[in-house]
């Protein structure tokens, strides 16, 4: 029986040429590319994740405006294993960007993208790209729709086909040596002997650590799409209800919030022109810079460059999710105890404050929004005429109210912010304090 | 058999009449193929851009009788897309701010933020619009009041027929056309 079977896998094997097709997987790699290289087969794993889970969800999934919603329904609460699907989809994007974020960073950082796998780095931005169109077409419908399950996917298909032929042309990159050179001259020559000397075949002995690290990815993926499920489906999307409130995704999000806080005069210019000149200069990155150091224990720049690109779109990320630019419709009215009055122009300010939606904006002890200052203490800042000037004309961020306002009601305003005043603690007012 | 094509080869450098003969097929496949590939390509550029260039109809949709609307009051009006596409369902619903400003005359603004398309609240107290997403205010005229709208609030044309209120509803800022 056994004779059978592997007299049918040779013959299989001659007429198709499967293992010639696979011989490259077992081509000479530096035995030292451990566990910084994992990230690249990272994120083709979550890339496959991404196809196979979208081909399934194709399968119910309709993108008109009029059915979508309640085919996402349907997926999410009848179909069998649907919601664990839309997870899978949903968290299996996440990981792609996470993933192909590590790569750059390392292939950056391990100065990989130099001479000769410039355009092995090039390719990879423009897979870069294509993540991230892929992930902005995520959520939409017909002609976008086409985009995100054909073209784009299609494109990728063929540039990963280019990427790992670039890597298997050029080889799986060297960790680097603090002081070892590129020299374009030298390196083909100097890298061939290396792998004679200490090279691996990829697969399997370097492979398992991608393997290993691969299916953590996926637990991890499926972990989430178990555990939390895909982002709720609240109400259906009805262009007439006015209470929405949208975001993007959280890979995204950074750059809504950018949108938010950049002057509004040279938003339309960089909303255009800074992913443009972003792309541009990953682009050519290596074209500028192929050769010398890789180590980047040796290019403190390199080191800056990523940890300020971290701490940037973090920072912006945080800034996103607390979104202190947009009003607080939620805002409850303010309590008796934080008004301080029962009573009187200081109780009737205190509503008219959440009333007249002052406090959409600005935070009274921690209540309101965030837009405007926090004027839990503005008693101590401003005099009565410079309140009444800062209601009535804005300035700044601020809306004029002076039309909208009676002058009862500023009278009432005034006299709550005015009343806006720290605690006198005893401390202050003993002499140790006021030194 | 690679003295045949050795041969073959030879021969085309050295007879004239053969190396025309390929120059000849060269031209031909490359020329139908590109013929093919225009008779494929032109119509589907046509169809998936076509699209862009749709001009919906003008029309007056009607937002409700004069009488029920209140004197000062400002109201969200949900109008259907003059002309949706069909599979447009829920989508082809919009809404409009509309205030009666007196007996006769009406204001209807368009619901969405002129920065990023996002929809705009009435806040009734402040007599401001605001936005959800980047912070945009709007005074009760549509005019930009904080935040970074490049426009005022997109205004409707209005008009009173037969005791209704109609807005020109040929520009509607969001569509479903894309």
């Amino acid at each position: 029986m056994k004779r059978l079977f592997t007299a049918a896998w040779l013959w299989l094997d001659d007429r198709i040429g499967i293992s010639v097709l696979l011989a490259p997987m077992k081509h000479i790699a530096p035995q030292d590319a451990k566990w910084w290289y994992v990230f690249g087969t990272a994120t083709m794993i979550a890339f496959i994740v991404q196809v196979v889970t979208g081909v399934a969800l194709a399968f119910s999934f309709i993108p008109s405006s009029s059915q979508a919603y309640e085919t996402l329904v349907f997926i999410t609460n009848n179909a069998p294993f649907g919601r664990f699907l839309r997870g899978l989809h949903y968290y299996g994007a996440s990981a792609m960007v996470l993933m192909i974020g590590a790569h750059m960073a390392q292939t950056f950082l391990f100065g990989c993208y130099k001479f000769p796998r410039e355009m092995t780095w090039s390719t990879g931005v423009l897979l870069l790209g294509f993540t991230l169109a892929m992930g902005f077409t995520g959520a939409t419908l017909s002609r976008f729709f086409a985009i995100h399950v054909f073209v784009i996917p299609a494109i990728m298909f063929a540039f990963i086909g280019l990427h790992l032929w670039l890597v298997l042309r050029h080889g799986i990159s060297e960790p680097p040596t603090a002081g070892k050179m590129v020299n374009p001259e030298t390196y083909r020559k100097e890298y061939e002997e290396l792998l004679k000397k200490s090279g691996k075949p990829f697969w399997p002995d370097l492979a398992w650590r991608d393997v290993i690290f691969g299916t953590g990815l996926i637990l991890a993926i499926a972990l989430f799409a178990f555990f939390i499920g895909p982002p709720a489906l609240d109400q259906p999307p009805d262009p007439s209800v006015l209470n929405a409130d949208p975001r993007p995704d959280w890979y995204l999000l950074w750059y809504f919030a950018l949108l938010a806080l950049i002057p509004a005069k040279i938003e339309g210019y960089l909303m255009i022109l800074m992913p443009a000149l972003i792309g541009i200069t990953l682009l050519i990155i290596p074209v500028l810079n192929n050769k010398g150091e890789r180590a980047a224990s040796r290019r403190p720049w390199a080191i800056a460059v990523v940890l300020l690109s971290v701490i940037m779109i973090g920072s912006l990320w945080v800034a996103g999710q607390q979104s202190p630019w947009s009003p607080n419709f939620q805002a409850l009215p303010l309590t008796e105890k934080v008004i301080g009055a029962t009573s009187g122009p200081v109780f009737e300010g205190g509503q008219l404050f959440h009333d007249k939606a002052c406090l959409s904006c600005h935070l009274i002890q921690g209540y309101g929004g965030r837009r405007g200052p926090d004027l839990t203490y503005i008693g101590d800042k401003l005099t009565r005429d410079n309140i009444i000037i800062r209601i009535v004309n804005g300035g700044g961020n601020m809306p004029a109210f002076g039309s909208s306002l009676k002058p009862p009601e500023i009278d009432a305003l005034v006299a709550f912010l005015q009343s806006r005043k720290r605690p006198i603690r005893p401390q202050d007012q003993s002499p140790v304090a006021q030194n | 058999m690679n003295e045949n094509i050795t041969e073959h080869s030879l021969a085309g450098i050295e007879a004239p009449e053969l190396l025309s003969r390929r120059r000849f097929l060269e031209k031909l496949s490359i020329a139908l193929g590109s013929f093919c590939a225009a008779v494929v390509g032109l119509p589907l550029i046509g169809f998936v851009i076509a699209p862009l260039f749709r001009k919906p109809p003008e029309q007056w949709a009607s937002l409700g009788k004069v009488g029920d609307f209140q004197i000062g009051k400002t109201v969200s009006v949900t109008v259907l897309d003059p002309s949706p596409l069909p599979w447009a369902g829920i989508t082809a619903k919009n809404a409009v701010w509309l205030r009666r400003e007196s007996e006769n005359s009406f204001i209807a603004f368009s619901a969405n933020c002129t920065h990023l398309g996002c929809p705009v609240r009435w806040m009734e107290g402040a007599e401001l619009f605001m936005c959800p997403c980047h912070g945009g205010v709007y005074y009760k005229d549509g005019n930009v009041a904080a935040g970074p709208p490049p426009r005022p609030l997109f205004r409707y044309d209005v008009r009173i027929e037969n005791g209704e209120v109609k807005i020109n509803s040929v520009v509607v800022p969001i569509s479903t056309t894309l």
